[in-house]
């Protein structure tokens, strides 16, 4: 069966379409597509001054008959196209019609054109795919936007933190909270450093997850130790330090400290085998200051506890204000 | 609800009103936050807090703050993306309201949870359509009016709407078109945005 069919009826059906006759020239080219050329008269030119054929080595055209097509328009906004080539038949002496459509990453490109809907036939899934397009990045948009301030909400969270993880301790933040709320009321207090001694070899020889059963061990040991009226932190990978509230007697101190030192020493059982470490304290008192402050006490206590390591470890020592770091009080020569 | 609506509500609030405004809303619903979430879902009674205060605050029915709204989502909200999405529908206004009962769908394919109204579009006479909105938020179909009206304006034709509550049902707009070509529409580009 054979059709006369009008060229307005095929430019509204495929306004993206041209006819060629049986010398490959232009006789007629379809409104979008005259769009698209930039307004170009196509009619008449030979088809090889208007598409160029993509693929591995560029090919004639009439090759190509019957097969999907990747062409690149020469002409307006150069846009890549999608198209098939077909011969009209005999009756039309051997005139071929070439349709074509846009690929959708060209859309960006074709935005200058100002096509509307009225340029596609209704029936082209033109619009749907750039509805999608459109719908998807706006709702894309929105997805990110969330994601983005759930996570400055997580990172805002995390710095609001004031518990160490591993070992369920308060961290540095709440130390720093306690300790002031200590001075703001003038509560005396003791400030008690710890380091473990041989941390690093329990890491090393057993790895760290052994580490991380040490690191727990020690923040049980001083829990138990401690009242609950008491701060607990881990400051650091093996530093802890402990808040004695309302406790300044040397001797009671060194003596809890003995007891620290004892407990921590015990064998941890990890996979089969114990871990071993100890720890060096050094401690100061609020009362050895006229205005204790949390950053000068945390120093002090930190020059007794590098006393303690340098004394051959696994011993406590205080800060004194006259002579600096020394034996406890109790042990003091004199 | 969807926080697409009550976002949009928000947007809208802001955008007409002002933060002072926006603020007096968040006091006297008494939310817990005073930004909606476009991607979130709320339960319906927020909405209705917030219709409620911005009602009072506003001393205005909190019908036509809704119908403001839908006016709003398509000739003024900042980004242009309803009424370019709406504008898919169709190449005139005739061919947009044939689109209408697709859009529920159609919305779905981007916001897979996003509940419109079901509409159904009949041809009574030549220009007179009405459009039955099926929802269980009567506040959809408010939207819905001025959003026609403002799509109207878009394609450049002239029409009056006329809407007709069907309590648990939703309602039935009747759309009577006087002239297609009233003043030029907006026009509609289909080259892709960047949002």
């Amino acid at each position: 069966m054979s059709l006369p069919v009008p060229i307005a009826v095929l430019d509204r059906l495929m306004p993206l379409h041209v006819i060629l006759d049986a010398d490959w020239r232009v006789i007629h080219a379809g409104p979008t597509l005259h769009k698209l050329a930039g307004g170009l008269d196509l009619a008449g030119r030979a088809v090889c001054d208007v598409f160029q054929v993509e693929g591995q080595r560029p090919r004639a055209l009439h090759n190509l008959v019957n097969r999907a097509l990747s062409i690149r328009l020469v002409h307006g906004m150069q846009p890549r196209l999608r198209g098939i080539l077909l011969a009209l038949g005999d009756a039309a002496g051997g005139a071929h019609i070439l349709n074509l459509s846009p690929y959708i990453t060209e859309w960006k490109r074709l935005g200058a054109a100002e096509l509307s809907l009225t340029d596609f036939a209704p029936t082209d899934m033109v619009a749907e795919r750039l509805y999608l397009i459109e719908a998807n990045s706006l709702a894309m948009a929105e997805a990110n936007s969330l994601i983005a301030r759930l996570q400055g909400a997580a990172v805002t969270a995390e710095k609001m933190a004031v518990t160490d993880t591993l070992t369920g301790l308060h961290n540095r933040r709440a130390l720093e909270q306690a300790m002031h709320r200590l001075i703001d009321r003038a509560v005396p207090f003791a400030l008690m450093r710890l380091d473990l001694d041989r941390f690093k070899a329990v890491n090393d020889t057993h790895g760290h997850a052994a580490g991380d059963a040490v690191l727990q061990h020690v923040a049980r040991v001083l829990r138990e130790i401690t009242r609950a009226t008491d701060t607990v932190a881990r400051i650091g990978g093996d530093e802890f330090v402990v808040l004695l509230n309302r406790l300044t007697s040397p001797p009671t101190i060194h003596r809890i400290a003995r007891r620290i030192i004892a407990q921590v020493e015990r064998p941890v059982p990890f996979d089969g085998r114990e871990c071993r470490v100890s720890t060096s304290l050094g401690t100061t008192l609020s009362t050895h200051y006229d205005r204790p402050e949390a950053d000068r006490m945390l120093a002090d206590a930190d020059k007794a506890l590098y006393t303690s390591k340098a004394a051959g470890r696994a011993t406590h020592r205080f800060w004194w204000p006259a002579n600096g770091a020394g034996p406890p009080k109790d042990e003091a020569p004199g | 609800m969807h926080g697409l609506f009550n976002r949009s509500l928000q947007r809208f609030l802001v955008a007409t009103y002002g933060c002072d405004m926006w603020d007096q809303v968040v006091r006297v619903a008494d939310l817990d936050a005073p930004e909606f979430e476009a991607l979130l879902t709320y339960p319906d009674k927020v909405t209705g807090d917030v219709l409620c205060a911005a009602a009072r605050i506003l001393g205005k029915p909190a019908e036509d703050i809704l119908e403001d709204l839908g006016t709003f989502l398509v000739s003024n909200a900042p980004s242009d993306a309803v009424r370019r999405l709406l504008r898919f529908g169709g190449a005139d206004f005739n061919t947009f309201l044939l689109s209408l009962p697709d859009l529920p769908d159609r919305a779905r394919l981007a916001i897979p949870n996003l509940d419109l109204p079901r509409f159904r579009l009949e041809e009574r006479e030549n220009d007179l359509f009405t459009l039955e909105c099926t929802t269980r938020y009567p506040e959809f179909c408010h939207v819905t009016l001025g959003a026609l009206r403002a799509m109207a304006d878009d394609y450049g034709v002239l029409v009056s709407l006329d809407l007709a509550l069907q309590p648990g049902k939703g309602a039935c707009i009747s759309i009577r078109i006087y002239e297609a070509c009233h003043h030029e529409g907006r026009n509609f580009s289909l080259g892709l945005r960047s949002p």
